[in-house]
């Protein structure tokens, strides 16, 4: 039997709220099907089932709060039947007895419910059980007092709490764990800025490209070159990985930003990238990703240039290895021979893991974006 | 089309892109995408959308030209098929 667990949808979102099923008992289903709708604080996502089955038993109800992990629901294996299927014990998240991870709280099943229900801010109450839980009398006492501190929360827009308390936990762990270095390159831009004018010039309008599909696919094919950008972190160990699934930075504009991936970016033809890029920001800014597209990325691109700044160093996303940055495409003062000339250029910046490269190779990272956008006929 | 016509068929498209814009905070003579938080994307979708919406052509290499409401709306004016 098959037990289909919630998963990961990225290092600042470690629970869920699961509004929809899109599955029932009886249902086939195939590798990449989306069988659920789950709400976590920034957008809701599609789940996609990566395993083939009948689905035999819905476990959680919609409207529960699940933390990542959890048993969402049973199926069986093709060729197995209910009569011969072995049902897998329905372990918790995380054992009994052992410690929770640091990012999250203990709280009893029975304060969260009660806490919920009262409209209790979770985040508020002080855990005074074993290790710091939260049991039903801590969530109690909070409510007793309407001054606590979790009910004048409460009157502030909660999901936009909720979003910088995701945001604020993830990037904690990241400056916390990860050993940054930054690196930074200016990128002369004067040949990707004319080639791309030329190239949009014969495109109608709606198949016109933007400059940050170019940053994206350089960012993608250096990749190629230099592998200890591309992957994750995990168990102790650097795991390169062969595809690359491109993060993008996406502002929300309630507040907030994702990161979802275009996946394998470095295969795509420019034109492609750019429908996969506009269908992204669409999808990210209506609240509808894909789980896959939300826990895939092996690096992520900001391009916070865009909308001013010179230069962005930027925050790593557990368990990514790096984040290239780029700033605003701008022109500047630039040495052309021995003459001093304006062109335009983009500050190109990299953060990276120092558990996973040095500074040199993030060097040649950044220097092989240069020589890719230095021919972006190519790209 | 009218000067007012055209005014609020670009509202409408903004309104499309940035749904939280409230239209009476808006300088008409002042730069348009700081005010309202356009992205390149978005202002691509903006310019897409009015090129359907109004039936202009509207080459990247005027994309320049397009800083204020008032702008976008006199350019329109200029562009559209009398």
């Amino acid at each position: 039997m098959i037990a289909f667990k919630l998963p990961s949808l990225g290092a600042d979102m470690d629970e869920g709220k699961l509004l929809e099923w899109k599955i029932k008992p009886g249902d086939r289903v195939k590798r990449g099907d989306v069988v659920a709708v789950v709400d976590t604080t920034k957008a809701a996502v599609e789940v996609e089932i990566w395993e083939e089955g009948t689905v035999h038993e819905l476990i959680v109800e919609p409207g529960e709060k699940i933390p990542v992990g959890t048993v969402m629901a049973l199926l069986l294996a093709p060729g197995e039947t209910a009569q011969t299927a072995v049902r897998p014990q329905l372990a918790p998240a995380f054992p009994a007895g052992a410690a929770a991870p640091s990012a999250r709280r203990r709280i009893s099943p029975a304060a969260r419910k009660h806490a919920e229900a009262l409209g209790v801010n979770l985040d508020s109450v002080e855990g005074t059980g074993p290790g710091g839980a939260v049991t039903l009398e801590d969530v109690e006492k909070v409510s007793r007092h309407p001054s606590a501190p979790g009910q004048a929360a409460e009157e502030i827009p909660h999901r936009n709490l909720e979003i910088r308390r995701a945001i604020g936990a993830a990037m904690s762990r990241s400056k916390r764990e990860i050993p940054h270095y930054y690196l930074s390159e200016t990128i002369p831009m004067l040949r990707a800025s004319e080639w791309l004018a030329r190239e949009n010039d014969r495109r109608p309008l709606p198949e016109r490209l933007l400059m940050a599909v170019l940053l994206l696919k350089a960012s993608a094919l250096a990749c190629k070159a230099v592998p200890e950008m591309n992957g994750h972190y995990r168990d102790g160990a650097f795991r390169p990985s062969a595809a690359v699934h491109l993060g993008v930075a996406i502002s929300l504009r309630r507040g907030g930003l994702v990161a979802p991936a275009i996946h394998d970016a470095a295969e795509r033809p420019l034109a492609d990238l750019m429908k996969g890029l506009s269908d992204l920001v669409k999808r990210a800014r209506a609240g509808s990703l894909k789980s896959s597209e939300m826990s895939d990325p092996t690096i992520t691109v900001s391009n916070l240039g865009d909308t001013g700044v010179e230069a962005t160093f930027a925050i790593i996303y557990p368990p990514q290895v790096a984040i290239v940055g780029f700033g605003r495409i701008a022109p500047r003062p630039w040495v052309d021979g021995d003459a001093l000339v304006a062109r335009p250029t983009v500050v190109a910046t990299l953060s990276a893991d120092h558990r996973a490269s040095d500074g040199h190779r993030g060097a040649l990272f950044l220097a092989e974006i240069n020589r890719l956008l230095q021919a972006p006929e190519a790209l | 089309m009218s000067e007012a016509e055209i005014r609020a068929a670009v509202i409408g498209v903004l309104r499309s892109i940035a749904p939280e814009m409230e239209e009476e905070a808006i300088a008409p003579d002042r730069p348009l995408r700081d005010q309202i938080d356009l992205d390149s994307m978005d202002w691509l979708n903006v310019i897409v959308a009015l090129h359907e919406r109004l039936n202009v052509e509207i080459p990247e290499s005027d994309y320049a030209r397009l800083t204020t409401l008032d702008a976008v709306v006199a350019y329109i004016g200029a562009r559209r098929p009398a």
